[in-house]
């Protein structure tokens, strides 16, 4: 069945638990429908050809490019997105992760990078190393040359596998000898 | 009952976690695409399909009338209100949009304004645009031959020839490299590349027509200078001018410039009444701002037989696109490339620049690198490395040799520079040290016997950043100071005002960091706030790393006129003199008394409930800091690369980086800076490249094709550091967010270069893609 780009739909999503039912365009992108139509800015746009991953948010539990998507494609899905992580008042272990280990910069390709890393660790509680950075090969990060979103990926991954998990950095406290001018 | 522990004051050294992340990991930023007014309207803009065309016609007519489209903006209607051209950073001026002639493909040719971002979309096809081709000009070196078609008729030069720039003794630098026993020669090209920041430009522009004041919120790395600019050009007096660079993503030199489309939004936004939206697509944001690089370097290196250098002569062409619209100091046409130099003891030098026009989009920006220093250092690392090869010494031998001591600083550079401070061997060893570097050249010389390519490549940069000092540096004739208001609050909390602007470099966190160390208040307790011109002091932003060193230096300074004044409060409190007390443990102590002291707290209260007569009340201080000189961070690099003989590709398997960024405030930011700052060095070394063939044909203008680097190339990096403060700087910080990208990319060259030099290869240029290196292993005949 075909239908014309500007018609009418009426999709009902689940977007982070809670039902919405919208009459919307066809041809309308699910990322648009997620910050447009439903406010939920934390998704990003980064590019139009579906590289970045800044748009990446969880359907039906899997990992989706959000840009790529039409919103009657997720008409009776689940929709997480970043603003789903917390759940009362308390950070998800890989939001956690990302603080701790200095895991963002500006902090634009956050978002997506913790959707595909949730995907990731939902399917592979331990990840090596090369598993993790292929699991975010989708999500373009211009600030932090990955180094830091890979060790924040770990230190999810071992607080969600109930160990407590070690981060790299030093302890926000701890002294540096260093001369000063 | 036991005493109160301390408060832990965080101040520098401490790896204080940042203070912007818990809004960026919830989804809470502020982006510009996140700003959403009412009645706001949508802006896109239709693109020229040709590098070189005169505009016959454009028909607006199908587009007007297509459902939710209010308004299409053209050049002619620009003209009328003399915003057709505007000026450029660099003096130069560029088109806002074209009345009938395009310069570039996907130049901005009209803009349409609809009610939705849905039907401006649509609505640009609609518009029809007829173009009669012209020959373009690709190559800036046919650019300048007589003849050549004109890029910019509008000049009086008829030329497509811009401006010349020397520096050095031409004529002592010939007689050196006539009496040097060596002298290498290479053709280095450093291609045209694009920032790529994750968040694409836009800005939303919104018109109060009862107060009569303009809102714009830009992604924007310098606020106030746009404010100024802006007010200048529109005649719109400055104070109803609000400019807002809100959360950022990603800067590194791409948001400095005016691009037409933020001056569309505004005029938009002044005729219609009504909010203007305008974000970028991707594709735009390649294909239409500012690049970087597209230097064609020309360089000559003398030595003597002992390695010892003589001279050194660069001439380069710079392919500028079609307008001068780099973001340079004003004196300065080709930046700081006269650091070319770089960490060694050049006794002779001479550089000469040409800028040239060619039908490319326009710029010269920067690339995460302060004002063409990559170039810089691209150049005379290549060239160590060719004199090295030439002489068949070892490349951190030849360095050794002739860097400039630690002794010798403050070091004159011949090309009028002076370093403030460094430790170049001490990095270098440090380098060779971790990295293993004679085993690593023993594991080479067995893999070259079993015909395996592998090489080590050493980059030791000198930086340059920190602009600048007010007698040389200006933007536009507005001095490159910065500045920073501290306001303590009388409960010793504080908010610190910045005039540069984060986007992602965590200054939210350092710079309380610095109020913390000088005035020992609790990180916790302080706010820094920027990026609004209606409150932040006025500011030259952020760009070139210059933050830390000149509004870094402001908020230590303004810190320390707080001290100044809480110490007459704390001699008030105490009853003694200001010459009986002493700054220890960041409280004032009575000499000789310890137990008799004020923390900055007790005496922020006293300032507010408990001041002396005579003494104004409050405790706040605004500094405008005029740096009297630039700083100089250095490193050394040492990359290990493996080349696939049957694919041509490049595998970065070890890159060690040690940094000297002077006084480090947050090891863990300097870190996660260098992390970044080497991926986009390794990204023009293997992958990104913008070229364009001889109709003017963009190549890399999607990330399909233009290729930054993801999780998979990537190697995991190993960094560690010299710390050399720098002398003049009131805490000893030098800057750091462009180190690694200047520093690296060389190395990676450098390492495959010396996996190929026993095959004669003494240079490869960049990007280092597997088809080029394939190329030349087929040629060598070693490709299997």
């Amino acid at each position: 069945m075909s239908v014309e780009p500007q018609a009418t739909c009426t999709v009902t999503l689940r977007v982070n638990g809670t039902e919405f039912t919208s009459a919307v365009e066809a041809r309308l992108l699910l990322v648009h429908f997620i910050r447009e139509n439903l406010d939920l800015t934390g998704t990003h746009i980064g590019c139009d050809t579906s590289n970045c991953g800044a748009c990446t948010v969880l359907l039906n539990g899997e990992a989706v490019k959000s840009c790529t998507l039409l919103t009657i494609q997720a008409d009776g899905g689940e929709v997480e997105t970043v603003e789903g992580l917390e759940q009362n008042s308390v950070l998800h272990a890989l939001q956690e992760g990302f603080f701790q280990e200095h895991g963002l910069q500006c902090g634009f390709c956050t978002p997506g990078m913790l959707m595909s890393a949730k995907a990731l660790l939902a399917a592979n509680p331990s990840p090596t190393e090369a598993e993790i950075r292929r699991g975010i090969s989708g999500n373009l990060c211009r600030c932090t040359g990955y180094v830091n979103i890979v060790k924040a990926i770990q230190y999810g991954a071992a607080t969600l596998r109930g160990e407590t998990a070690v981060g790299t950095q030093a302890p926000s406290t701890k002294e540096l000898s260093q001369s000063h001018a | 009952m036991e005493p109160e522990a301390p408060p832990v004051i965080r101040g520098f050294g401490h790896s204080v976690r940042r203070k912007e992340d818990p809004r960026f990991i919830r989804g809470q930023g502020n982006y510009i695409d996140d700003i959403k007014l009412p009645g706001m309207l949508y802006m896109d803009i239709v693109r020229s399909p040709y590098a070189h065309a005169t505009i016959k016609r454009i028909d607006t007519s199908a587009a007007l009338k297509a459902p939710g489209v209010v308004a299409v903006i053209t050049g002619q209607d620009l003209a009328a209100a003399g915003l057709a051209w505007m000026p450029t950073l660099m003096s130069d001026t560029q088109m806002v949009l074209p009345t009938d002639h395009v310069v570039y493909q996907s130049q901005e040719v009209a803009a349409v304004l609809a009610e939705t971002r849905y039907a401006a979309a649509d609505a640009i096809t609609l518009v029809d645009v007829e173009y009669a081709p012209l020959e373009p000009v690709i190559d800036p070196f046919q650019a300048l031959e007589a003849g050549s078609p004109l890029v910019r008729p509008d000049k009086d030069t008829k030329s497509n020839h811009i401006w010349h720039w020397e520096v050095g003794d031409r004529a002592a630098t010939q007689t050196a490299i006539d009496n040097a026993d060596v002298v290498v020669t290479e053709d280095i090209y450093i291609p045209r590349i694009h920032v790529a920041s994750i968040e694409t430009c836009g800005c939303v522009a919104s018109y109060d027509r009862v107060s009569g004041k303009l809102t714009v919120w830009m992604t924007t790395q310098a606020p106030h200078a746009i404010r100024t600019v802006f007010s200048l050009v529109s005649k719109i007096p400055e104070h109803k001018i609000r400019i807002i660079s809100p959360d950022i993503g990603g800067g590194f030199g791409g948001k400095v410039p005016v691009y037409p489309g933020y001056v569309c939004a505004v005029v938009a936004a002044l005729t219609t009444g009504l909010p203007v939206k305008w974000i970028e697509d991707r594709s735009e944001n390649l294909q239409a701002d500012s690049f970087a690089r597209d230097y064609h370097i020309h360089a000559e290196l003398a030595a003597d037989k002992t390695g010892k250098m003589q001279a050194l002569r660069i001439k380069t062409i710079a392919d500028h696109g079609a307008a001068d619209a780099a973001a340079n100091p004003s004196k300065f046409p080709a930046g700081l490339f006269s650091i070319v130099t770089g960490s060694y003891d050049m006794p002779m030098a001479h550089v000469e620049v040409d800028g040239v026009y060619t039908n490319k989009p326009p710029g010269g920006v920067a690339y995460r690198c302060s004002f063409r220093v990559t170039e810089a250092v691209h150049a005379i690392e290549r060239m160590v490395d060719c004199l090295a090869l030439k002489l068949d010494m070892d490349p951190a031998e030849l360095r050794m040799k002739n860097f400039i001591q630690p002794e010798q600083f403050p070091y004159k550079s011949v090309l009028g520079w002076e370093y403030d401070s460094g430790n170049y061997p001490a990095a270098l060893t440090k380098a060779l040290d971790k990295i293993g570097y004679a085993e690593l050249r023993t594991e080479q010389l067995e893999k070259r016997a079993r015909g395996e390519l592998m090489g080590i490549g050493i980059s030791t940069f000198t930086e340059i950043v920190g602009a600048g000092p007010s007698d040389t540096f200006d933007i536009l004739g507005i001095k490159m100071f910065d500045s920073a208001e501290i306001r303590i609050h009388p409960t010793g909390s504080a908010v610190v005002r910045i005039g540069v602007q984060t986007q992602g470099q965590g200054h939210e966190t350092t710079f309380a960091q610095i109020v913390a160390e000088e005035l020992g208040l609790t990180v916790e307790n302080i706010d820094v706030e920027h990026g609004d011109t209606d409150t932040a002091p006025y500011g030259l932003g952020t760009y070139a790393s210059r933050s830390t060193p000149t509004a870094g230096a402001a908020t230590a300074m303004a810190a320390r006129k707080i001290r100044e004044k809480a110490s007459h409060l704390a001699a008030h409190l105490l009853e003694c003199s200001v010459d009986d007390l002493e700054w220890i443990d960041h409280q004032f102590q009575v000499k000789g008394a310890p137990e008799r002291s004020k923390s900055m707290t007790e005496l922020a209260f006293a300032a507010y409930t408990n001041h002396p007569r005579g003494m104004e009340a409050g405790l706040e201080a605004v500094c405008y800091y005029d740096p009297p000189n630039l700083t100089f961070p250095f490193g050394a690099y040492i990359a290990v690369v493996d080349i696939d003989r049957g694919t041509g590709e490049v595998k970065v398997r070890r890159f060690v980086a040690i940094d000297d960024c002077g006084t480090v405030i947050n090891p863990m930011i300097v870190e996660g800076q260098i992390h970044g700052g080497l991926t986009m060095g390794l990204a023009p070394a293997l992958y990104e490249q913008i070229w364009y063939d001889p109709q003017g044909n963009m190549h890399g203008g999607t990330l399909m094709d233009y290729l930054v680097p993801t999780s998979m190339e990537t190697p995991s990096w190993e960094t560690d550091r010299t710390v050399t403060p720098s002398p003049h700087h009131p805490f000893g910080a030098k800057g750091v967010g462009e180190s690694a990208t200047v520093g690296a990319p060389p190395a990676i060259v450098n390492a495959v270069v010396d996996a190929l030099s026993h095959l004669g290869v003494t240079h490869v240029e960049i990007p280092m893609t597997p088809p080029r290196i394939w190329k030349i292993l087929q040629d060598k005949g070693v490709a299997l």
